[in-house]
């Protein structure tokens, strides 16, 4: 077994970022943990062979849970003093942890059990939780024996018999943990195992499961046909698609609404609020990252709001499916932006870790305030968060350019003229969706003087312009902003300019996805809005674009804007390069994005 | 339906020349919306002006022709019609009285549409054929004058000041031609004319023998400078096909090609290449706001060519892809630089950043000799905002002001885009492939130097 474990050296590089984080969690973790309703000790054993996965343990017992800080089981304590050989940036943080330093008195063999799960839960979201016991239990002995050696070097500060005292200790419970927690596990299994068994292994396993699952491919025939049996939309496929683009689903459009209207009543075929969501996707009646995120949300939240357990099932499980889906009809009406993708994933999340002993109002109750807080700390306080930061950035006489019509931005621009900041505003628009004439439209009502143009016109006009302002879909971990088709085209005459290039992204759009260019992964919308031009009939000369098979039409929504264009990411958590993607990804997505 | 407050086409940032040189004329049948609103209709300054001169219905044709090959062709024969009707008087210097004929007219042209550089150009083509034919007329006629002085003996005197003289006259304009202006050889240019003008009066003085000679020899410069005019029109109508000729050996088997906007010399480079059974594909960006992209699409398609039409948002997710980008463009400037269509500075800027050649078709009445400054700004052009907004629905816009009354809203519109020379790999010509820093070498073998500036010479 120590042969499959990576080499002292390295693994302590590897452990040394976790035990960082244990400092995150001790001051994050009490809040959900105290909320967190009494175990499920009165569950009656299923007993199903654990396969494998010890996912989510549901909350420890609530005596441990508040015995837990002021006096540390023996598994903390060791973790101390395997985390005090790594180096002096962590004692503080293990010394938060462990003040009191006598282990407790034995303990009877349910608090025991109960411990080691308070040991696997204490940093379920920085140590990706073990899901192996023998794995665990793997690694709690090496640590002790770690520990051992370290405080065997030390010495001087901490006496090398408690050291041992620990780690006997240490050795000797794994084994009753085992036990006790294979129990457990079996109890808890049916309803955790289900969605996320990638995200909670161990570090090295968890970094290979890490990696973005691979999206479906478009032009793999068997998948699409399986995805067609499922579909509920029944979209049909453009004629004369891309050679390009062939991996990304482009259908005919605006076809199947009033089909999928007329079923609007039919019962049990979706949530009506969800079905609405989609039809609005579907019409391109809601666009906008936050904007699809929030009535995403706000539906799934009627729909929880509406949910009854059937009969035999369990919520948790039951429910994840129905979430799930509603997504993939969401993903038939429209593609989810990345942004969707983790606020579903934080949903998930959220109930598969719903503790079992909760009573069915009460996990829907405590569902639906998570959503509520999904939206206001992730989008709607975030928002105003890098809007306090951007506004430092304007100063009088600003020539300010923005592209399209992104929501922070707008909300940038509002607050900096309600402050009596003195600037003009570039919008710079581009076809099919013109969006930018509504914000050109909203900006002048309000008093802001506005210069408008066509994005061919953006090198014309950046002689004038002091800084960019830009919205992203999506900031992934290389660096790169996925944004609205035509963004990276701004950024980069600006580049070419030297004008600053600030890119306001709230950090729930992160992502861990690295992309190259913008053909790997995008959007393809409706290839008539672009042979329809204004103007009139006359100007139109791609009216029957689709008989001809040589020509295609090619309308991409978004594109990757190169991390180098971008001079600064305005985030909720500050103004970052765009290098510290990765960094904000990895260590604020466990906790903290995810709350 | 009609708009309270018309949008000026810019507020203080463009000189005043340019809000004037704005184009009255909208391209296009305006939408019906549009019919009787005040926007569309500036009070046009330039056709008011020129009812002056007799040309100045051409001049306002001029703003009427679209793209510089047809206004090119236009000035051409205006200026053939020009030589035609000019009578040669009996001046002494008939060469120098039909090139300020020409250059007045010019002058008109010019001022009639400063962005169209084809005019300038055009212009400038005619002086330099007035003159090298004059030249040779000048050469042709001393050899005609030596075989007579043989059998006259009254020209004696001048037989030995003539060869000299005319020689003097040839060498010069041989240096000029090549040579970039200069305060010396502005200095030079003023005893060349004298000279000559005082040899034709030298002899005008003489019987009326001569006289006749010098009349046939008027009539002969008169036919040659329109023979020669006469093939100027015939390059500039033929110019595609030396350049068509060349995309051969430019486009491989399935190439990727990139273009913006329509440009004819681009269709006919790619018509030609697909001719020869090459099978390539090309990607258009449609080139908003007249997305003429569209025509270009259709009109490949036409011939089979495998096409995509892109936004031109989507230039820079697309050009990775692309292996080359062919532009036609709107004028070559002397340091290579080039103006086009609009969108195009961003094209050529992402074609640099993914490495992707950059190729500029451009037939030889683009040669501009100028150097630009700062042409962004002032060699363009602004159009009507009503391109870019419906002003029916942005009505409620437009009564906003801010304190000291300027108006909230303005709408850019810009009409071209100056690539600088360092973003274009190739400039395929009717000579051939040249690069930038070759282009005021090529440049200088079509115009004289001191044609620079067209204007109208205070002399005589």
């Amino acid at each position: 077994m120590d042969i499959r474990r990576p080499p002292p050296r390295s693994s302590s590089g590897g452990v040394e970022p976790r035990f960082r984080q244990v400092g995150f969690v001790t001051s994050a973790e009490p809040g959900p943990a105290a909320a967190s309703p009494p175990a499920s000790d009165g569950l009656s054993p299923v007993m199903i062979p654990p396969p494998l996965i010890h996912d989510h343990l549901p909350a420890p017992a609530p005596e441990l849970e508040s015995l837990m800080p002021s006096s540390p089981p023996p598994a903390s304590s060791s973790r101390l003093d395997a985390g005090s050989d790594l180096g002096d940036d962590d004692d503080d943080v293990d010394v938060s942890w462990a003040r009191p330093r006598p282990p407790p008195p034995a303990l009877p063999e349910p608090n025991k059990r109960d411990l080691t799960e308070t040991k696997s839960e204490g940093h379920p979201t920085s140590v990706p939780q073990k899901p192996k016991l023998s794995k665990a239990e793997r690694r709690a002995i090496q640590e002790a024996q770690r520990a051992a050696k370290a405080a065997a070097k030390e010495a001087g500060s901490k006496s090398t018999a408690k050291a041992s005292d620990v780690n006997t200790k240490i050795s000797k419970q794994p084994k009753a943990g085992k036990a006790a927690l294979k129990k457990d596990v079996t109890q808890v299994n049916p309803p955790a195992a289900s969605d996320k068994k990638t995200d909670e292994r161990l570090p090295d396993k968890d970094r290979k499961k890490d990696v973005p699952q691979p999206r479906m491919q478009f032009d793999d025939v068997h998948r699409v046909v399986k995805a067609k049996k499922r579909s509920v939309v029944n979209q049909s496929e453009a004629r004369n698609r891309v050679e390009l683009f062939r991996h990304l689903p482009q259908y005919a459009h605006g076809t199947q609404l009033p089909e999928l209207e007329s079923k609007f009543f039919q019962p049990d075929l979706m949530h009506p609020s969800v079905y609405k969501v989609g039809l609005q996707y579907l019409s391109d009646d809601i666009s906008g990252g936050n904007a699809r995120c929030i009535a995403m949300l706000l539906a799934f939240r009627e729909a929880i709001n509406d949910y009854s357990t059937p009969a035999e099932k369990i919520l948790s499980r039951d429910l994840t499916a129905k979430i799930s889906s509603y997504v993939s009809f969401l993903i038939e009406c429209r593609p989810l932006s990345i942004s969707m993708g983790n606020a579903i994933r934080f949903l998930k999340n959220r109930i598969t870790k719903l503790p079992l002993a909760l009573s069915e109002s009460e996990a829907k109750a405590s569902l639906q305030s998570d959503i509520d807080r999904f939206i206001n700390e992730k989008i709607i306080v975030a928002g105003k968060v890098i809007v306090s930061h951007a506004v430092t950035k304007i100063r009088d006489d600003d020539v300010l350019l923005t592209y399209g019509s992104p929501s922070v931005v707008e909300m940038i621009f509002d607050h900096a003229h309600e402050l009596g900041k003195k600037f003009r505003v570039v919008v710079v628009d581009s076809r099919p969706n013109l969006e930018g004439q509504g914000l050109l439209r909203r900006l002048v009502a309000k008093g802001i003087s506005c210069t408008y143009t066509h994005i061919n016109a953006v090198s014309y006009i950046m002689h004038e312009v002091t800084r960019v302002f830009l919205g992203a879909s999506s900031v992934l971990s290389n660096g790169t902003v996925y944004s609205r088709v035509g963004t990276s085209s701004v950024a980069m005459v600006a580049h070419a300019f030297g004008v600053p290039v600030l890119m306001c992204c709230e950090a729930y759009k992160f992502h861990e996805r690295v992309q190259l260019d913008s053909i790997c992964f995008n959007e393809l919308g409706d290839p008539d809005a672009i042979s329809r031009v204004p103007g009139g009939e006359s100007l139109s000369h791609l009216k029957n674009w689709a008989e001809n098979e040589n020509l295609h039409i090619l309308n991409l929504k978004y594109d990757i804007t190169p991390a180098d264009y971008v001079s600064m990411l305005i985030t909720d958590y500050g103004m970052l390069p765009p290098t510290s993607v990765p960094v904000i990804v990895r260590e604020y997505r466990r906790e903290h994005v995810w709350i | 339906m009609l708009v309270p407050l018309p949008l000026p086409p810019r507020k203080t940032l463009t000189p005043p020349r340019l809000l004037l040189a704005a184009d009255p004329h909208p391209k296009s049948e305006p939408p019906p919306h549009l019919l009787g609103s005040p926007l569309r209709a500036p009070p046009c300054r330039t056709c008011s002006r020129s009812s002056a001169t007799s040309s100045s219905s051409l001049s306002a044709v001029v703003r009427k022709v679209e793209g510089s090959h047809a206004v090119a062709r236009q000035t051409a024969e205006l200026l053939r019609s020009v030589v035609s009707q000019h009578r040669m008087g009996s001046s002494a210097n008939q060469a120098a009285a039909l090139a300020d004929a020409v250059r007045a007219v010019g002058e008109q042209l010019i001022a009639a549409n400063p962005i169209e550089l084809a005019v300038g150009n055009i212009v400038r083509r005619v002086l330099h054929i007035i003159k090298e034919e004059d030249i040779s007329a000048t050469a042709v006629g001393i050899e005609g004058l030596s075989v007579t002085v043989d059998s006259d003996d009254e020209y004696d005197s001048e037989h030995d000041d003539r060869p000299s003289l005319s020689a003097a006259v040839l060498a010069a304009h041989a240096r000029n031609a090549l040579r970039a202006p200069s305060l010396q050889t502005l200095l030079e240019d003023i005893p060349v004319s004298p000279a000559i003008s005082r040899t034709a009066s030298s002899t005008g003085d003489s019987d009326g023998k001569s006289k006749s000679g010098d009349k046939s020899s008027t009539r002969k410069l008169k036919h040659d400078v329109i023979a020669a005019i006469g093939d100027l029109i015939d390059e500039i109508d033929s110019c595609y096909e030396p350049i068509s000729e060349q995309a051969v050996e430019l486009i491989h088997q399935n190439e990727v090609i990139l273009t913006l906007g329509r440009s004819r010399t681009v269709k006919e480079f790619l018509y030609a290449a697909k001719e020869k059974k090459r099978s390539f594909r090309v990607f258009v960006a449609e080139g908003a706001p007249r997305y003429q992209g569209h025509v270009l699409a259709k009109e490949l398609v036409e011939k089979g060519v495998q096409t995509t039409v892109i936004t031109d948002s989507a230039v820079f997710a697309m050009i990775s892809r692309v292996n080359m980008v062919i532009v036609g463009a709107h004028a070559v400037m002397a340091n290579g630089g080039v103006i086009a269509p609009v969108g195009m500075n961003m094209v050529a800027l992402a074609a640099q950043r993914h490495a992707v050649p950059f190729v500029v078709v451009a037939g030889s009445h683009k040669l501009c000799p100028l150097y630009p400054h700062n042409p962004e700004v002032l060699l363009n052009e602004l159009k009507s905002p009503s391109d870019l907004l419906d002003f029916g629905d942005f009505s409620d816009c437009m009564h906003f002001s801010t304190q000291d009354g300027s108006p909230l809203l303005n709408v850019v519109n810009p009409t071209f885009d100056y690539v600088p020379p360092k973003l274009v790999s190739l400039f395929i010509t009717d000579t051939g492939g040249h690069s930038p820093s070759y282009m005021y070498r090529l440049i200088a073998e079509y115009y004289s130097a001191d044609d620079l500036v067209v204007r109208r010479k205070s002399t005589a």
